[in-house]
């Protein structure tokens, strides 16, 4: 059997004194598209911060192609091939278009070029030298993905990168998550869309205060409506 | 030749005057300026730093032979060494805790390094001489004006100018203005932001280091002029926006002219005219000129 790319095991956070992950497990295979779902607060965002090791204290494990990180400085995680997409997106005022798609630095060989990541996203080409946060939601939400995709990382983080677009925009971003796993890119979303995410992920997992409460392969889902109506609370 | 009923040389006299102390204005808050907006630490060793460069400059002459050439170059990388070493000891320690304490500390410090270098070389003063190629003074016609006092303008112009190239148009630069913005996800794209702050404070106290050799032949070498110096600079930044480049840059020549300018039509207050700018400022802006509040 092949060990999974990244595996999560009994991972638990704090944000200070308060307890915000109670021990999630996850795994995730080489070039799998695997969602986090869940309804507001239930540890999706902290999940993502605690494998990049932007939480206070984790305790648990997280193995990412055998290297364990759940002590480890989120400069030397990033290092290590993870890259992450925030859920606020993390536009960089002070940097125009250019210098925010250039900022993080290459990690490893085989990431994409800068002129492949103006193919995906036209837009971004033509506001080159706008300031970051000029842009509009869905142009810096296109920022926000295509400056990790020239690092060279193979594992993507991407929190909920449809949140608060319109239709054609969200659609845009599903074709872009597609084409990623075409590339050979692993992702791991954050996603209340569950529409957009049966759409894009092999499969989903469902979290609750702070837990992983249910599994589910994509092809699965439709059996599944009524289970995760109730988690979801839709 | 009159101007506004002044003598024209007392004017000008006055603003080159005004301009050579606008330019350590603007030198010495360039660096607050960069060290603030990546460390969140107001330096108040600042001016003990800046007078560590002179006194640098003194040690290097008497001690090493080693003339002001070299000591510019010499004199900041040393000093910047024990900026480092300071940051890394104990600067480092307080970054998660509030404003205040780094405040403290850096006070703290800053009264320690004047009170060492007073015990070993006194509170007189000690002289540096005009380096040779910079001696003599230009005719202008309507006023002499020193060499070396034009070559301070220039240079600190040329310094800061660099300074702010690097920030705005360089990849470091990019680094470390995200790093300003938001250090935790600059880091978590696999920058070494402890220590790009390490090397920021380090960078920042160089540049004290390096007013303080262009200040050595022009005031005598003292463990003093870093404090009485410090004081207005620090009501420069308030002035030109906390953390702001330019804008600390621009008040720092600025405010240096309307002090000069005051001494020629109100001397009882050039002493305080930086003070009276400080005040309005805060009132009709209170994150300065060109800060963002
Ligand atoms: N910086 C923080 N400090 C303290 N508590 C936090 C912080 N961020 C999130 N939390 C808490 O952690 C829990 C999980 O939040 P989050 O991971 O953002 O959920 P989700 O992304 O699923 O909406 C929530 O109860 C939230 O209030
Ligand atoms: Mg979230």
């Amino acid at each position: 059997m092949v060990e999974p790319m990244l595996s999560v095991k009994g991972l638990e956070a704090w944000y200070g004194e308060s307890h915000v992950l109670h021990g999630v497990d996850i795994h995730i295979n080489q070039g799998e598209v695997v969602t986090l779902l869940g309804r507001n607060g239930a540890g999706k965002t902290s999940t993502l911060r605690a494998i990049m090791g932007l939480t206070g204290r984790r305790a648990g494990s997280i193995k990412f192609n055998g290297d364990e990180l759940v002590a480890a400085r989120s400069d030397l995680i990033a290092r290590k091939g993870i890259a992450y997409c925030p859920e606020e997106r993390g536009i960089f005022a002070s940097l125009d278009v250019t210098e925010n798609l250039l900022l993080p630095p290459q990690i490893a060989p085989g990431g994409m070029s800068v002129d492949e990541i103006y193919t995906l996203f036209p837009n971004l080409k033509e506001r080159a030298r706008s300031p970051g946060t000029k842009l509009s939601g869905g142009e810096q939400q296109m920022l926000a993905i295509g400056r990790i995709l020239r690092t060279g990382a193979k594992l993507l983080l991407l929190d909920e990168p449809s949140e608060g677009l319109a239709p054609v925009i969200v659609q845009q971003i599903g074709l872009t998550v597609r084409e990623l796993k075409k590339r050979g890119f692993t992702v791991l979303l954050v996603e209340q869309n569950f529409r957009f995410a049966q759409t894009v992920a092999d499969r989903h997992y469902v979290m609750d205060h702070g837990v992983v409460v249910d599994h589910v392969a994509n092809h699965e889902l439709a059996g599944a409506m009524d289970r995760l109506h109730q988690y979801l609370g839709v | 030749m009159d101007l506004f009923g002044i003598p024209a040389p007392l004017l000008f006299g006055q603003l080159l005057l005004g301009l050579i102390n606008g330019a350590f204005y603007a030198l010495l808050s360039l660096g607050l300026a960069v060290i603030f907006g990546m460390l969140n630490v107001i330096n108040f060793t600042h001016g003990a730093q800046f007078m560590m460069g002179a006194f640098v400059a003194w040690m290097l002459l008497n001690w090493l032979g080693i003339g002001y050439w070299g000591a510019l170059i010499l004199a900041p990388i040393i000093v910047g060494i024990t900026g480092i070493i300071l940051e890394r000891l104990m600067i480092a320690k307080l970054y998660k805790l509030d404003h205040l304490y780094g405040l403290l500390l850096t006070f703290g410090l800053g009264l320690i390094i004047e009170g060492l270098f007073r015990n070993e070389f006194g509170s007189s003063g000690l002289p540096y001489r005009i380096p040779a190629e910079l001696t003599g003074a230009w005719d202008l016609g309507f006023m002499f004006m020193p060499v070396y006092r034009g070559w301070v303008v220039v240079v600190a112009f040329v310094m800061c100018l660099a300074t702010w190239l690097v920030i705005e148009k360089t990849k470091i630069g990019s680094y470390l203005r995200a790093a300003t913005e938001n250090p935790a996800l600059v880091q978590a794209f696999g920058i070494n932001v402890p220590r790009m702050m390490t090397l920021t404070y380090g960078a920042g106290v160089a540049l004290a280091a390096f007013a303080g050799v262009l200040a050595a032949p022009i005031y005598s070498v003292n463990p003093q002029m870093g404090s009485n110096l410090i004081i207005i600079v620090f009501a420069v930044v308030v002035i030109g926006g906390m953390g702001s480049i330019l804008g600390s840059v621009l008040t720092g020549f600025g405010l240096g002219v309307i002090e000069g300018l005051t001494k020629v039509f109100y001397p009882e207050a050039s002493s305080t005219v930086i003070f009276v700018v400080m005040a309005i400022v805060l009132l009709a802006r209170p994150a300065g000129l060109f800060g963002r509040s």
